[in-house]
């Protein structure tokens, strides 16, 4: 069985109008799966769901999202969030309003394996040395006194890398974790990322709308629009041979610096009016 | 070089330091008041009443801030009037620091039905005319300390509270507070580790304006004679008395508003020198 399994999973705004319709997915151990799509198609809701952490405005309507063998959504909140905080971790988007401003750097990281695995202080902090080192930050001791604001944007997304694999999660989820740092620096996280989940052989769900970093990063993908799953496959084959008309218009629209002056396609309106349509249906057949 | 951020510094240090000084000096001067003060504060002495301050043609050296019309010191009816304005200021401030900030602490971290309970709460409870309310108060349960620091604690709560949500709103609204949701901390540790470190500054700010909030609430409660009985030296009830006879003895009004004025001038620059100070950035 997938370490992740997503069954029917339909998500909505309180009142009404849907983000995610019966989206499936799978994701094995050590499989590292990119999660594709517009703004808005969903992506990141599928990465809220998992973890627990969807706004208030947002509710799971029906569904199942199996963890390792457990059904998350049937267990009560503390369980769940135990549950989570053992085997999945986030690499969160924006390195810069994801360390608390207030707290030292190393606490941040060793508080969470003492306060909640109930690791020793010796242990949490060798521990924290030896993640440190591992995302390549050379000044390990003075970082672990330093507050978020002394540091840059791309050693702070180091320090919560370091900080997801710090407790050996099974499944690492990560939420565009490389838009909010500039270009040279993105290439050196990503870097980072794949070779610590090799390293650690985590299950890696990769959530991005750049399809030059899932071909990089990724083994499979899965294409969101509207909510719905329009394309799953491997990166190989998604690349070589598109099999949704949808994810074809995708490749089409992505520049290619072999040649930089051709121009960038749109996503031709009759391929958005078939999935406008594929969309509203999923609604009437909820609805119905 | 010319570092901007130095000269924030340095400015801080000294406000910090002056305000800070002057506390100290009050609240010495209030503990040990039956030593520092010259002379008994209630004993009467008609015949001289209305003495200037010593520098004055015609004042009694011995009262160094003249007398009031019923011939008290004072000078000494201001360091025993520090007591009941700094009792007032801790107290009070104190305990509607606590109300207040974990009522919007609540509100603003676990928002959904908490939020609404007590937002609606403090809606409600601002619609009263504060004054009105506290006079009416202490009409019920009689005027004293008591009375006063619990009219100010029942008054102000919401100040705390309405601040406190919204700051505690927007933090919680990070995606630090979300990661450490992820780990597996409960809502109440997440609040207390995380959010609670960051909306500190926030509250020692508010906790010291509020204490010089106390007292001007204790000085006008004196002043229209509802605070503590009208034996006691208070400094809005020295203000009431002073004001009646300005004309011909001015020191009996202005010594004790100057005191009042400074120290509530020096609670509000406290609290801005302690943020400085708390804020990990300007650090």
């Amino acid at each position: 069985m997938s370490f992740l399994s997503i069954r029917n999973l339909s998500v909505q705004l309180k009142g009404g109008q849907r983000l995610l319709r019966s989206v499936s997915l799978d994701v094995q151990p050590g499989e590292v799966r990119g999660l594709v799509g517009e703004s808005g198609a969903g992506k990141s809701m599928i990465g809220k769901a998992i973890l627990g952490t969807l706004p208030q405005a947002v509710e799971v309507v029906s569904g199942e999202i199996w963890l390792d063998g457990v059904d998350l959504l049937t267990l009560p909140p503390r369980p769940r969030r135990r549950r989570i905080g053992a085997l999945a971790a986030l690499i969160p988007q924006d390195p810069l309003t994801a360390l608390n401003p207030s707290r030292r750097v190393g606490p941040q990281i060793t508080g969470r394996l003492i306060d909640i695995l109930g690791w020793k202080r010796p242990e949490a902090e060798a521990r924290a040395r030896e993640l440190l080192a591992e995302v390549q930050i050379d000044v390990v001791e003075r970082v672990l006194r330093c507050y978020p604001h002394e540091l840059s944007g791309g050693m702070r997304q180091r320090i919560l890398i370091a900080s997801a694999f710090a407790a050996e999660p099974k499944l690492i989820i990560a939420d565009e974790p490389t838009t909010a740092l500039d270009v040279t620096v993105q290439k050196q996280i990503l870097r980072l990322i794949a070779g610590m989940q090799a390293h650690h052989n985590t299950a890696l769900l990769f959530v991005t709308h750049d399809l030059g970093v899932v071909s990089k990063v990724c083994q499979t993908l899965t294409v969101l629009y509207g909510g719905l799953v329009v394309e799953e496959a491997t990166v190989r084959g998604f690349f070589n041979a598109p099999q949704h008309a949808y994810s074809r218009a995708l490749l089409a629209a992505t520049p290619k610096y072999t040649d930089p002056d051709a121009s960038l396609l749109p996503v031709p309106d009759a391929v958005v009016q078939a999935l406008e349509a594929q969309v509203a249906a999923a609604d009437r057949a909820w609805h119905g | 070089m010319g570092d901007g951020r130095i000269q924030v510094r340095r400015s801080a240090g000294a406000r910090l330091w002056l305000s800070a000084g002057w506390l100290l000096f009050v609240t010495l001067i209030a503990i040990f008041a039956p030593w520092a003060a010259p002379k008994d504060p209630l004993a009467q002495d008609l015949f001289s009443g209305r003495l200037p301050p010593f520098w004055v043609q015609g004042a009694d050296k011995t009262f160094i801030l003249g007398t009031d019309s019923l011939g008290r010191d004072v000078l000494s009816r201001i360091i025993f009037g520090a007591r009941i304005a700094l009792a007032v200021a801790l107290i009070a401030g104190t305990l509607t620091c606590l109300i207040g900030a974990t009522l919007g602490l609540l509100a603003g971290f676990l928002r959904g039905w908490v939020d609404v309970v007590i937002s609606r709460l403090i809606d409600i409870w601002m619609a009263f005319p504060p004054v009105l309310f506290s006079v009416l108060l202490i009409a019920v349960l009689g005027p004293g300390l008591f009375s006063i620091i619990l009219a100010i604690v029942v008054i102000d709560w919401t100040r705390f509270a309405r601040v406190i949500r919204a700051e505690a709103m927007g933090q919680g609204a990070m995606d630090y507070v979300a990661a450490a949701q992820v780990a597996g901390r409960s809502r109440l540790g997440t609040m207390l580790v995380e959010i609670l470190p960051n909306v500190l500054p926030t509250i020692v700010v508010l906790l010291t304006l509020e204490m010089g909030i106390a007292v001007i609430v204790e000085a006008i409660l004196s002043f229209v004679n509802l605070s503590i009985s009208t034996d006691d030296p208070t400094w809005g009830g020295m203000i009431a008395e002073g004001r009646t006879s300005v004309h011909q003895a001015w020191w009996v009004l202005v010594f004790p508003l100057v005191t009042l004025f400074l120290t509530v001038l020096a609670f509000s620059q406290l609290g801005e020198g302690l943020k400085d100070r708390f804020d990990p950035v300007l650090r």
